[in-house]
Protein backbone atom coordinates (compact mmCIF):
# COMPACT_ATOMS: atom_id res chain seq x y z
CA UNK A 1 0.00 0.00 0.00
CA UNK A 2 2.75 2.43 0.87
CA UNK A 3 4.31 1.69 -2.52
CA UNK A 4 1.15 2.87 -4.24
CA UNK A 5 1.23 6.10 -2.22
CA UNK A 6 4.84 6.79 -3.12
CA UNK A 7 4.32 6.10 -6.81
CA UNK A 8 1.14 8.19 -6.86
CA UNK A 9 2.77 11.18 -5.20
CA UNK A 10 5.84 10.91 -7.42
CA UNK A 11 3.67 11.01 -10.53
CA UNK A 12 1.75 13.96 -9.14
CA UNK A 13 4.84 16.02 -8.37
CA UNK A 14 6.62 15.24 -11.63
CA UNK A 15 3.51 15.89 -13.72
CA UNK A 16 3.05 19.23 -11.96
CA UNK A 17 6.58 20.26 -12.88
CA UNK A 18 6.15 19.10 -16.48
CA UNK A 19 2.89 21.02 -16.56
CA UNK A 20 4.57 24.24 -15.42
CA UNK A 21 7.41 23.89 -17.93
CA UNK A 22 5.20 23.05 -20.88
CA UNK A 23 2.48 25.56 -20.14
CA UNK A 24 4.89 28.43 -19.53
CA UNK A 25 5.57 28.31 -23.26
CA UNK A 26 1.96 28.80 -24.28
CA UNK A 27 1.57 32.39 -25.52
CA UNK A 28 -1.17 34.71 -24.26
CA UNK A 29 -2.75 34.40 -27.69
CA UNK A 30 -3.71 30.81 -26.91
CA UNK A 31 -4.65 31.12 -23.24
CA UNK A 32 -8.35 30.53 -23.81
CA UNK A 33 -7.82 27.39 -25.94
CA UNK A 34 -5.31 26.25 -23.30
CA UNK A 35 -7.93 26.58 -20.61
CA UNK A 36 -10.57 24.74 -22.61
CA UNK A 37 -8.11 21.99 -23.59
CA UNK A 38 -6.92 21.40 -20.03
CA UNK A 39 -10.54 21.44 -19.00
CA UNK A 40 -11.40 18.67 -21.43
CA UNK A 41 -8.30 16.76 -20.37
CA UNK A 42 -9.53 17.04 -16.78
CA UNK A 43 -12.62 15.29 -18.11
CA UNK A 44 -10.33 12.31 -17.47
CA UNK A 45 -12.39 12.17 -14.27
CA UNK A 46 -14.50 10.07 -16.64
CA UNK A 47 -12.07 7.19 -16.05
CA UNK A 48 -12.75 7.16 -12.33
CA UNK A 49 -16.46 7.66 -12.90
CA UNK A 50 -16.65 4.69 -15.28
CA UNK A 51 -14.97 2.41 -12.77
CA UNK A 52 -17.48 3.52 -10.14
CA UNK A 53 -20.55 3.25 -12.36
CA UNK A 54 -19.73 -0.12 -13.88
CA UNK A 55 -18.34 -2.13 -10.99
CA UNK A 56 -21.78 -3.15 -9.62
CA UNK A 57 -20.96 -2.11 -6.07
CA UNK A 58 -24.51 -1.25 -5.02
CA UNK A 59 -27.18 1.31 -5.82
CA UNK A 60 -25.44 4.36 -4.35
CA UNK A 61 -22.26 3.71 -6.33
CA UNK A 62 -24.20 3.16 -9.55
CA UNK A 63 -26.32 6.30 -9.11
CA UNK A 64 -23.44 8.63 -8.21
CA UNK A 65 -21.22 6.96 -10.81
CA UNK A 66 -23.81 7.44 -13.53
CA UNK A 67 -24.18 11.14 -12.75
CA UNK A 68 -20.39 11.48 -12.66
CA UNK A 69 -19.99 9.72 -16.02
CA UNK A 70 -22.58 12.03 -17.60
CA UNK A 71 -20.96 15.15 -16.10
CA UNK A 72 -17.43 14.29 -17.17
CA UNK A 73 -18.57 13.16 -20.63
CA UNK A 74 -20.05 16.64 -21.12
CA UNK A 75 -16.60 18.06 -20.37
CA UNK A 76 -14.73 15.69 -22.65
CA UNK A 77 -17.06 15.97 -25.64
CA UNK A 78 -17.94 19.64 -25.28
CA UNK A 79 -14.40 20.64 -24.37
CA UNK A 80 -12.68 19.05 -27.35
CA UNK A 81 -15.32 20.32 -29.77
CA UNK A 82 -15.08 23.90 -28.57
CA UNK A 83 -11.29 23.89 -28.49
CA UNK A 84 -11.31 22.70 -32.07
CA UNK A 85 -13.75 25.43 -33.08
CA UNK A 86 -11.57 28.03 -31.40
CA UNK A 87 -8.30 26.85 -32.89
CA UNK A 88 -9.78 26.77 -36.38
CA UNK A 89 -10.46 30.50 -36.04
CA UNK A 90 -6.86 31.48 -35.43
CA UNK A 91 -5.57 32.63 -38.80
CA UNK A 92 -2.12 33.78 -39.56
CA UNK A 93 -2.74 36.11 -42.47
CA UNK A 94 -5.45 38.25 -43.93
CA UNK A 95 -7.76 36.33 -46.25
CA UNK A 96 -7.31 38.23 -49.53
CA UNK A 97 -10.09 37.32 -51.95
CA UNK A 98 -9.63 40.62 -53.88
CA UNK A 99 -6.20 39.85 -55.35
CA UNK A 100 -6.11 36.21 -56.54
CA UNK A 101 -2.45 36.29 -57.57
CA UNK A 102 -1.31 37.51 -54.19
CA UNK A 103 -3.54 34.97 -52.43
CA UNK A 104 -2.06 32.14 -54.48
CA UNK A 105 1.45 33.25 -53.60
CA UNK A 106 0.39 33.37 -49.98
CA UNK A 107 -0.90 29.82 -49.82
CA UNK A 108 2.18 28.58 -51.60
CA UNK A 109 4.37 30.23 -49.02
CA UNK A 110 2.34 28.83 -46.12
CA UNK A 111 3.71 25.26 -45.69
CA UNK A 112 7.33 26.33 -45.63
CA UNK A 113 6.50 29.50 -43.76
CA UNK A 114 6.62 28.00 -40.30
CA UNK A 115 8.88 30.22 -38.29
CA UNK B 1 -7.68 -6.58 -21.21
CA UNK B 2 -5.15 -7.36 -18.52
CA UNK B 3 -4.36 -4.79 -15.87
CA UNK B 4 -0.89 -4.46 -17.26
CA UNK B 5 -2.16 -3.66 -20.75
CA UNK B 6 -4.47 -1.05 -19.26
CA UNK B 7 -1.51 0.50 -17.42
CA UNK B 8 0.45 0.77 -20.67
CA UNK B 9 -2.53 2.36 -22.40
CA UNK B 10 -2.72 4.87 -19.52
CA UNK B 11 0.97 5.62 -19.88
CA UNK B 12 0.53 6.27 -23.60
CA UNK B 13 -2.45 8.51 -22.86
CA UNK B 14 -0.37 10.47 -20.37
CA UNK B 15 2.40 11.04 -22.94
CA UNK B 16 -0.19 12.18 -25.47
CA UNK B 17 -1.65 14.68 -22.98
CA UNK B 18 1.79 16.19 -22.38
CA UNK B 19 2.41 16.41 -26.14
CA UNK B 20 -1.01 18.04 -26.54
CA UNK B 21 -0.03 20.85 -24.18
CA UNK B 22 3.45 21.13 -25.67
CA UNK B 23 2.09 21.65 -29.18
CA UNK B 24 -0.37 24.20 -27.92
CA UNK B 25 2.55 26.59 -27.58
CA UNK B 26 2.21 27.75 -31.18
CA UNK B 27 -0.90 28.40 -33.28
CA UNK B 28 0.57 26.44 -36.20
CA UNK B 29 0.90 23.23 -34.16
CA UNK B 30 -2.03 23.78 -31.79
CA UNK B 31 -4.52 21.67 -33.70
CA UNK B 32 -2.08 18.79 -33.85
CA UNK B 33 -1.84 19.11 -30.08
CA UNK B 34 -5.60 18.98 -29.77
CA UNK B 35 -5.65 15.79 -31.85
CA UNK B 36 -3.10 14.22 -29.49
CA UNK B 37 -5.32 15.13 -26.55
CA UNK B 38 -8.30 13.51 -28.24
CA UNK B 39 -6.42 10.31 -29.04
CA UNK B 40 -5.13 10.19 -25.48
CA UNK B 41 -8.64 10.52 -24.12
CA UNK B 42 -10.05 7.80 -26.40
CA UNK B 43 -7.21 5.52 -25.37
CA UNK B 44 -7.70 6.15 -21.65
CA UNK B 45 -11.48 5.76 -21.76
CA UNK B 46 -11.42 2.78 -24.14
CA UNK B 47 -8.95 0.81 -22.05
CA UNK B 48 -10.86 1.66 -18.86
CA UNK B 49 -13.99 0.16 -20.37
CA UNK B 50 -12.06 -3.05 -20.96
CA UNK B 51 -10.98 -3.34 -17.34
CA UNK B 52 -12.11 -6.53 -15.64
CA UNK B 53 -13.74 -4.55 -12.78
CA UNK B 54 -16.35 -3.09 -15.07
CA UNK B 55 -19.14 -5.61 -15.38
CA UNK B 56 -22.29 -3.54 -15.74
CA UNK B 57 -22.53 -1.43 -18.90
CA UNK B 58 -26.18 -0.46 -18.85
CA UNK B 59 -25.86 2.75 -16.84
CA UNK B 60 -22.52 3.62 -18.34
CA UNK B 61 -24.02 3.63 -21.82
CA UNK B 62 -26.99 5.70 -20.71
CA UNK B 63 -24.72 8.23 -18.99
CA UNK B 64 -22.31 8.40 -21.93
CA UNK B 65 -25.27 9.04 -24.20
CA UNK B 66 -26.69 11.80 -21.98
CA UNK B 67 -23.27 13.42 -21.57
CA UNK B 68 -22.63 13.37 -25.31
CA UNK B 69 -26.10 14.72 -26.04
CA UNK B 70 -25.45 17.70 -23.76
CA UNK B 71 -21.78 18.06 -24.66
CA UNK B 72 -22.21 18.36 -28.42
CA UNK B 73 -24.46 21.44 -28.35
CA UNK B 74 -22.31 22.97 -25.59
CA UNK B 75 -19.26 22.50 -27.78
CA UNK B 76 -20.70 23.19 -31.19
CA UNK B 77 -23.29 25.92 -30.85
CA UNK B 78 -22.31 28.18 -27.95
CA UNK B 79 -21.21 31.47 -29.57
CA UNK B 80 -17.64 32.66 -29.03
CA UNK B 81 -18.96 35.76 -27.28
CA UNK B 82 -20.31 33.50 -24.52
CA UNK B 83 -16.96 31.79 -24.04
CA UNK B 84 -16.11 33.05 -20.53
CA UNK B 85 -19.35 31.73 -19.03
CA UNK B 86 -19.12 28.56 -21.12
CA UNK B 87 -15.66 27.81 -19.72
CA UNK B 88 -16.72 28.64 -16.16
CA UNK B 89 -19.72 26.34 -16.57
CA UNK B 90 -17.62 23.42 -17.78
CA UNK B 91 -15.36 23.57 -14.72
CA UNK B 92 -18.44 22.73 -12.66
CA UNK B 93 -18.91 19.37 -14.39
CA UNK B 94 -15.44 17.91 -13.98
CA UNK B 95 -15.41 19.00 -10.35
CA UNK B 96 -18.84 17.50 -9.71
CA UNK B 97 -17.74 14.17 -11.17
CA UNK B 98 -14.67 14.06 -8.91
CA UNK B 99 -16.70 15.04 -5.85
CA UNK B 100 -19.37 12.39 -6.48
CA UNK B 101 -16.83 9.64 -7.07
CA UNK B 102 -15.11 10.62 -3.82
CA UNK B 103 -18.40 10.57 -1.93
CA UNK B 104 -19.26 7.10 -3.22
CA UNK B 105 -15.79 5.78 -2.47
CA UNK B 106 -16.12 6.99 1.10
CA UNK B 107 -19.52 5.41 1.52
CA UNK B 108 -18.26 2.08 0.17
CA UNK B 109 -14.89 1.89 1.87
CA UNK B 110 -15.67 3.80 5.07
CA UNK B 111 -14.54 1.51 7.85
CA UNK B 112 -11.13 0.49 6.57
CA UNK B 113 -9.76 3.50 4.71
CA UNK B 114 -6.11 4.12 5.44
CA UNK B 115 -5.13 7.62 6.52
CA UNK B 116 -3.37 8.74 3.38
CA UNK B 117 -6.26 7.68 1.15
CA UNK B 118 -8.71 9.38 3.48
CA UNK B 119 -6.74 12.63 3.28
CA UNK B 120 -6.67 12.52 -0.52
CA UNK B 121 -10.36 11.64 -0.56
CA UNK B 122 -11.16 14.55 1.74
CA UNK B 123 -9.38 16.98 -0.54
CA UNK B 124 -10.99 15.46 -3.61
CA UNK B 125 -14.46 15.94 -2.16
CA UNK B 126 -13.89 19.41 -0.62
CA UNK B 127 -12.16 20.79 -3.74
CA UNK B 128 -14.68 19.12 -6.02
CA UNK B 129 -17.77 20.51 -4.29
CA UNK B 130 -16.40 24.01 -3.74
CA UNK B 131 -15.28 24.19 -7.37
CA UNK B 132 -18.73 22.99 -8.41
CA UNK B 133 -20.67 25.77 -6.68
CA UNK B 134 -17.92 28.34 -7.28
CA UNK B 135 -18.01 27.67 -11.01
CA UNK B 136 -21.79 27.91 -11.08
CA UNK B 137 -21.64 31.32 -9.38
CA UNK B 138 -18.88 32.45 -11.77
CA UNK B 139 -21.07 31.28 -14.65
CA UNK B 140 -24.03 33.19 -13.18
CA UNK B 141 -21.98 36.37 -12.88
CA UNK B 142 -20.61 36.18 -16.41
CA UNK B 143 -24.03 35.34 -17.81
CA UNK B 144 -25.58 38.23 -15.92
CA UNK B 145 -27.82 36.07 -13.71
CA UNK B 146 -25.86 36.97 -10.57
CA UNK B 147 -24.76 40.56 -9.89
CA UNK B 148 -21.36 41.26 -11.46
CA UNK B 149 -20.21 43.60 -8.67
CA UNK B 150 -18.58 41.96 -5.68
CA UNK B 151 -20.95 41.19 -2.84
CA UNK B 152 -19.22 42.50 0.26
CA UNK B 153 -20.10 42.84 3.90
CA UNK B 154 -18.26 43.41 7.13
CA UNK B 155 -16.50 40.38 8.54
CA UNK B 156 -16.92 38.51 5.29
CA UNK B 157 -13.29 37.44 5.04
CA UNK B 158 -13.32 36.10 8.56
CA UNK B 159 -16.56 34.24 7.94
CA UNK B 160 -15.36 32.80 4.61
CA UNK B 161 -12.07 31.69 6.05
CA UNK B 162 -13.85 30.17 9.02
CA UNK B 163 -16.04 28.12 6.69
CA UNK B 164 -13.04 26.88 4.72
CA UNK B 165 -10.97 26.24 7.85
CA UNK B 166 -13.79 24.21 9.40
CA UNK B 167 -14.04 22.10 6.25
CA UNK B 168 -10.30 21.44 6.38
CA UNK B 169 -10.50 20.59 10.09
CA UNK B 170 -13.25 18.09 9.31
CA UNK B 171 -10.98 16.48 6.70
CA UNK B 172 -8.35 16.14 9.42
CA UNK B 173 -10.95 14.68 11.79
CA UNK B 174 -11.83 12.08 9.16
CA UNK B 175 -8.18 11.25 8.62
CA UNK B 176 -7.85 10.59 12.34
CA UNK B 177 -11.08 8.62 12.52
CA UNK B 178 -12.42 7.59 9.08
CA UNK B 179 -15.37 5.86 10.75
CA UNK B 180 -16.89 9.15 11.92
CA UNK B 181 -19.33 9.28 9.05
CA UNK B 182 -21.61 12.02 10.46
CA UNK B 183 -18.84 14.50 9.74
CA UNK B 184 -18.81 13.75 6.01
CA UNK B 185 -22.07 15.46 4.96
CA UNK B 186 -21.19 18.51 7.10
CA UNK B 187 -17.88 18.74 5.28
CA UNK B 188 -19.70 18.60 1.93
CA UNK B 189 -22.11 21.31 3.04
CA UNK B 190 -19.29 23.63 4.08
CA UNK B 191 -17.44 23.06 0.80
CA UNK B 192 -20.57 23.89 -1.19
CA UNK B 193 -21.12 27.01 0.91
CA UNK B 194 -17.54 28.16 0.58
CA UNK B 195 -17.66 27.88 -3.22
CA UNK B 196 -20.63 30.26 -3.28
CA UNK B 197 -19.32 32.81 -0.78
CA UNK B 198 -15.81 32.80 -2.24
CA UNK B 199 -16.86 33.67 -5.79
CA UNK B 200 -19.68 36.03 -4.78
CA UNK B 201 -17.15 38.50 -3.49
CA UNK B 202 -15.13 38.57 -6.71
CA UNK B 203 -15.87 41.39 -9.15
CA UNK B 204 -16.15 41.05 -12.93
CA UNK B 205 -12.68 42.33 -13.86
CA UNK B 206 -11.03 39.84 -11.50
CA UNK B 207 -12.77 36.96 -13.25
CA UNK B 208 -9.68 35.98 -15.31
CA UNK B 209 -7.90 35.06 -12.07
CA UNK B 210 -10.86 33.21 -10.61
CA UNK B 211 -11.70 31.24 -13.75
CA UNK B 212 -8.08 30.08 -13.96
CA UNK B 213 -8.09 29.19 -10.29
CA UNK B 214 -11.29 27.15 -10.63
CA UNK B 215 -9.69 25.41 -13.61
CA UNK B 216 -6.76 24.53 -11.39
CA UNK B 217 -8.92 23.31 -8.49
CA UNK B 218 -10.99 21.07 -10.77
CA UNK B 219 -7.74 19.49 -11.97
CA UNK B 220 -6.37 19.05 -8.46
CA UNK B 221 -9.60 17.41 -7.39
CA UNK B 222 -9.18 14.96 -10.28
CA UNK B 223 -5.57 14.29 -9.26
CA UNK B 224 -6.72 13.59 -5.70
CA UNK B 225 -9.24 11.15 -7.13
CA UNK B 226 -6.36 9.45 -8.91
CA UNK B 227 -4.53 9.08 -5.59
CA UNK B 228 -7.63 7.56 -3.99
CA UNK B 229 -8.23 5.10 -6.82
CA UNK B 230 -4.50 4.55 -7.41
CA UNK B 231 -5.10 5.47 -11.04
CA UNK B 232 -2.00 6.97 -12.64
CA UNK B 233 -3.53 8.59 -15.69
CA UNK B 234 -5.96 10.45 -13.44
CA UNK B 235 -3.11 11.73 -11.28
CA UNK B 236 -1.12 12.84 -14.29
CA UNK B 237 -3.94 14.57 -16.17
CA UNK B 238 -5.23 16.18 -12.98
CA UNK B 239 -1.76 17.49 -12.13
CA UNK B 240 -1.37 18.93 -15.64
CA UNK B 241 -4.70 20.70 -15.37
CA UNK B 242 -3.92 21.86 -11.86
CA UNK B 243 -0.55 23.34 -12.77
CA UNK B 244 -1.92 24.94 -15.93
CA UNK B 245 -4.75 26.69 -14.13
CA UNK B 246 -2.47 27.75 -11.30
CA UNK B 247 0.11 29.19 -13.67
CA UNK B 248 -2.58 31.08 -15.57
CA UNK B 249 -3.98 32.60 -12.41
CA UNK B 250 -0.47 33.68 -11.39
CA UNK B 251 0.07 35.29 -14.79
CA UNK B 252 -3.26 37.07 -14.47
CA UNK B 253 -2.56 38.32 -10.95
CA UNK B 254 0.85 39.54 -12.02
CA UNK B 255 -0.68 41.38 -14.97
CA UNK B 256 -2.73 43.32 -12.42
CA UNK B 257 0.26 43.74 -10.10
CA UNK B 258 -1.75 42.19 -7.33
CA UNK B 259 -1.02 39.28 -5.14
CA UNK B 260 -3.16 36.22 -5.30
CA UNK B 261 -4.48 36.97 -1.83
CA UNK B 262 -5.42 40.49 -2.77
CA UNK B 263 -7.59 39.28 -5.64
CA UNK B 264 -9.24 36.59 -3.54
CA UNK B 265 -9.74 38.58 -0.37
CA UNK B 266 -9.39 42.20 -1.51
CA UNK B 267 -12.84 42.96 -2.93
CA UNK B 268 -11.31 45.51 -5.28
CA UNK B 269 -13.46 48.41 -6.35
CA UNK B 270 -15.65 48.66 -3.31
CA UNK B 271 -13.16 50.50 -1.09
CA UNK B 272 -11.82 52.84 -3.72
CA UNK B 273 -14.97 54.25 -5.28
CA UNK B 274 -15.03 57.19 -2.87
CA UNK B 275 -11.88 58.57 -4.48
CA UNK B 276 -13.40 58.80 -7.95
CA UNK B 277 -16.25 61.14 -7.14
CA UNK B 278 -14.08 63.78 -5.49
CA UNK B 279 -13.24 67.08 -7.17
CA UNK B 280 -15.05 69.16 -9.77
CA UNK B 281 -15.65 67.61 -13.18
CA UNK B 282 -12.75 68.32 -15.51
CA UNK B 283 -13.22 69.16 -19.18
CA UNK B 284 -12.74 66.43 -21.76
CA UNK B 285 -12.61 66.76 -25.52
CA UNK B 286 -15.61 65.00 -26.94
CA UNK B 287 -15.48 64.35 -30.63
CA UNK B 288 -17.41 62.85 -33.53
CA UNK B 289 -17.01 59.80 -35.72
CA UNK B 290 -16.37 62.13 -38.65
CA UNK B 291 -13.36 63.80 -37.06
CA UNK B 292 -12.04 60.44 -35.85
CA UNK B 293 -12.32 59.05 -39.39
CA UNK B 294 -10.35 61.98 -40.79
CA UNK B 295 -7.52 61.58 -38.30
CA UNK B 296 -7.46 57.79 -38.69
CA UNK B 297 -7.31 57.96 -42.46
CA UNK B 298 -4.37 60.34 -42.30
CA UNK B 299 -2.47 58.17 -39.80
CA UNK B 300 0.42 55.95 -40.85
CA UNK B 301 0.34 53.76 -37.77
CA UNK B 302 -2.72 52.86 -35.71
CA UNK B 303 -2.78 50.65 -32.63
CA UNK B 304 -6.19 49.38 -31.55
CA UNK B 305 -6.58 48.56 -27.84
CA UNK B 306 -9.67 46.45 -27.16
CA UNK B 307 -11.14 45.91 -23.70
CA UNK B 308 -14.17 44.37 -22.07
CA UNK B 309 -16.31 47.14 -23.61
CA UNK B 310 -15.65 45.71 -27.06
CA UNK B 311 -16.74 42.27 -25.88
CA UNK B 312 -19.83 43.62 -24.12
CA UNK B 313 -20.94 45.53 -27.21
CA UNK B 314 -19.92 42.62 -29.49
CA UNK B 315 -18.09 45.19 -31.59
CA UNK B 316 -15.30 42.88 -32.78
CA UNK B 317 -16.64 42.50 -36.33
CA UNK B 318 -17.07 46.26 -36.82
CA UNK B 319 -13.59 46.80 -35.38
CA UNK B 320 -12.14 44.29 -37.83
CA UNK B 321 -13.97 46.10 -40.67
CA UNK B 322 -12.39 49.33 -39.58
CA UNK B 323 -8.95 47.73 -39.38
CA UNK B 324 -9.37 46.19 -42.86
CA UNK B 325 -10.44 49.50 -44.30
CA UNK B 326 -7.42 51.26 -42.85
CA UNK B 327 -5.05 48.50 -43.96
CA UNK B 328 -6.38 48.82 -47.49
CA UNK B 329 -5.58 52.52 -47.36
CA UNK B 330 -2.01 51.65 -46.51
CA UNK B 331 -2.15 52.21 -42.77
CA UNK B 332 -0.15 49.97 -40.47
CA UNK B 333 -2.74 48.56 -38.05
CA UNK B 334 -1.86 46.57 -34.93
CA UNK B 335 -3.87 45.30 -32.01
CA UNK B 336 -2.51 45.61 -28.48
CA UNK B 337 -3.79 42.96 -26.08
CA UNK B 338 -3.47 43.41 -22.34
CA UNK B 339 -3.28 40.06 -20.51
CA UNK B 340 -6.27 40.82 -18.31
CA UNK B 341 -8.43 42.60 -20.89
CA UNK B 342 -11.85 40.96 -20.74
CA UNK B 343 -13.17 38.31 -18.44
CA UNK B 344 -10.89 35.32 -19.01
CA UNK B 345 -7.31 34.69 -20.08
CA UNK B 346 -7.02 35.27 -23.84
CA UNK B 347 -10.57 36.67 -24.12
CA UNK B 348 -9.69 39.41 -26.64
CA UNK B 349 -7.62 37.04 -28.78
CA UNK B 350 -10.52 34.66 -29.20
CA UNK B 351 -12.97 37.42 -30.07
CA UNK B 352 -10.66 38.97 -32.64
CA UNK B 353 -9.85 35.56 -34.11
CA UNK B 354 -13.57 34.97 -34.45
CA UNK B 355 -13.83 38.25 -36.35
CA UNK B 356 -11.07 36.99 -38.71
CA UNK B 357 -8.31 39.26 -37.48
CA UNK B 358 -5.09 37.36 -38.25
CA UNK B 359 -3.08 36.66 -35.12
CA UNK B 360 0.04 38.20 -36.62
CA UNK B 361 -1.63 41.57 -36.03
CA UNK B 362 -2.14 40.88 -32.32
CA UNK B 363 0.64 42.06 -30.02
CA UNK B 364 1.05 41.52 -26.32
CA UNK B 365 2.03 44.14 -23.82
CA UNK B 366 5.84 43.80 -23.90
CA UNK B 367 5.97 43.85 -27.70
CA UNK B 368 3.67 46.77 -28.34
CA UNK B 369 4.64 49.19 -25.57
CA UNK B 370 7.94 50.32 -27.16
CA UNK B 371 5.99 51.21 -30.30
CA UNK B 372 3.51 53.67 -28.79
CA UNK B 373 5.81 56.74 -29.05
CA UNK B 374 5.92 56.16 -32.83
CA UNK B 375 2.21 55.51 -33.11
CA UNK B 376 0.03 58.14 -34.75
CA UNK B 377 -3.27 57.01 -33.27
CA UNK B 378 -4.02 54.73 -30.35
CA UNK B 379 -7.67 53.72 -30.57
CA UNK B 380 -8.95 52.48 -27.21
CA UNK B 381 -12.20 50.53 -27.46
CA UNK B 382 -13.92 49.84 -24.16
CA UNK B 383 -10.75 49.55 -22.10
CA UNK B 384 -10.08 51.69 -19.05
CA UNK B 385 -7.93 50.55 -16.16
CA UNK B 386 -5.42 48.77 -18.42
CA UNK B 387 -4.56 52.09 -20.10
CA UNK B 388 -4.57 54.31 -17.00
CA UNK B 389 -1.20 56.13 -16.77
CA UNK B 390 -1.71 56.52 -13.01
CA UNK B 391 -0.50 52.92 -12.73
CA UNK B 392 2.96 54.17 -13.76
CA UNK B 393 3.44 57.23 -11.57
CA UNK B 394 0.73 57.67 -8.93
CA UNK B 395 1.84 55.67 -5.91
CA UNK B 396 -1.46 56.41 -4.15
CA UNK B 397 -3.54 54.84 -6.91
CA UNK B 398 -4.98 51.39 -6.19
CA UNK B 399 -3.68 50.18 -9.55
CA UNK B 400 -0.18 51.63 -9.05
CA UNK B 401 2.47 49.27 -10.42
CA UNK B 402 0.11 47.36 -12.68
CA UNK B 403 1.66 46.93 -16.13
CA UNK B 404 -0.37 49.03 -18.57
CA UNK B 405 -0.46 49.69 -22.28
CA UNK B 406 1.27 53.05 -22.75
CA UNK B 407 -1.33 54.53 -25.09
CA UNK B 408 -0.77 57.99 -23.60
CA UNK B 409 2.58 58.07 -25.40
CA UNK B 410 0.93 57.94 -28.82
CA UNK B 411 0.57 61.17 -30.80
CA UNK B 412 -3.20 60.99 -30.63
CA UNK B 413 -5.45 58.92 -28.42
CA UNK B 414 -9.06 58.09 -29.23
CA UNK B 415 -11.24 56.48 -26.60
CA UNK B 416 -14.56 54.89 -27.46
CA UNK B 417 -16.53 54.70 -24.24
CA UNK B 418 -20.17 54.72 -23.27
CA UNK B 419 -19.89 57.46 -20.65
CA UNK B 420 -17.41 59.06 -18.27
CA UNK B 421 -18.17 56.43 -15.65
CA UNK B 422 -15.03 55.12 -14.06
CA UNK B 423 -13.71 51.65 -14.79
CA UNK B 424 -13.88 48.57 -12.68
CA UNK B 425 -11.32 49.81 -10.18
CA UNK B 426 -13.51 52.87 -9.63
CA UNK B 427 -10.72 55.35 -10.21
CA UNK B 428 -10.35 58.38 -12.47
CA UNK B 429 -8.38 57.90 -15.65
CA UNK B 430 -6.21 60.94 -16.44
CA UNK B 431 -5.80 59.62 -19.97
CA UNK B 432 -9.25 60.98 -20.80
CA UNK B 433 -8.21 64.55 -19.88
CA UNK B 434 -5.02 64.75 -21.95
CA UNK B 435 -4.88 67.41 -24.67
CA UNK B 436 -4.27 64.81 -27.34
CA UNK B 437 -7.09 62.56 -26.23
CA UNK B 438 -10.44 62.68 -27.97
CA UNK B 439 -13.41 60.95 -26.42
CA UNK B 440 -15.93 59.22 -28.66
CA UNK B 441 -18.98 58.63 -26.51
CA UNK B 442 -21.25 55.81 -27.55
CA UNK B 443 -21.75 52.10 -27.83
CA UNK B 444 -18.54 50.52 -29.13
CA UNK B 445 -20.25 48.68 -31.96
CA UNK B 446 -22.32 51.67 -33.12
CA UNK B 447 -19.36 54.04 -32.90
CA UNK B 448 -17.01 51.70 -34.75
CA UNK B 449 -19.69 51.30 -37.42
CA UNK B 450 -20.03 55.09 -37.78
CA UNK B 451 -16.27 55.50 -38.12
CA UNK B 452 -16.21 52.76 -40.77
CA UNK B 453 -18.90 54.61 -42.76
CA UNK B 454 -17.07 57.90 -42.45
CA UNK B 455 -13.71 56.45 -43.49
CA UNK B 456 -15.34 54.74 -46.47
CA UNK B 457 -16.74 58.10 -47.61
CA UNK B 458 -13.33 59.72 -47.69
CA UNK B 459 -11.56 59.93 -51.04
CA UNK B 460 -8.45 57.96 -51.84
CA UNK B 461 -9.66 54.72 -50.30
CA UNK B 462 -8.34 52.57 -53.17
CA UNK B 463 -5.01 54.19 -53.88
CA UNK B 464 -3.04 52.04 -51.49
CA UNK B 465 -4.05 48.72 -53.08
CA UNK B 466 -2.71 49.69 -56.52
Amino acid sequence: MSDAIEVGLTIFVLATFIGFEVIRRVPGLLHTPLMSLTNSISGIALVGSLILAGAARGTLATVLGTIAVAASTINVVGGFLITDRMLRMFRRREPRPAAPSAAAADTKAEPGGAR
Amino acid sequence: MSDQAVSFAYLAAGILFILALKWLSHPLTARRGLLMGEIGMVLAVGSTLMKAEIVDFQWILIALFIGTAIGIPLGQFVPMTAMPQRIAFSHAFGALAAALVGTAEYALRRPEIDRFTMGALGFEVVLGFLTFTGSLIAFGKLQGIVRDKPVLFRGQNVLNLAVLATAVVLVVVLVVDPGLSVVFPVMIGLALLYGVSFVLRIGGADMPVVISLLNSLAGLSGAAMGLVLNNHVLILAGALDGSSGFLLSLIMSRAMNRSFGNVLFGGFGAETTAEGGAGPPRPVRSSSAEEAAMILSAARTVVIVPGFGMAAAQAQHKVRELADLLVRRGTDVKFAIHPVAGRMPGHMNVLLAEANVPYERLYDLEHINPEFPDTDVALVIGANDVVNPAARHDASSPIYGMPILDVDKANCVMVIKRSMRSGFAGIENELFYLDRTMMLFGDAKAMAGEIVDEVAKLPGAVTAVA
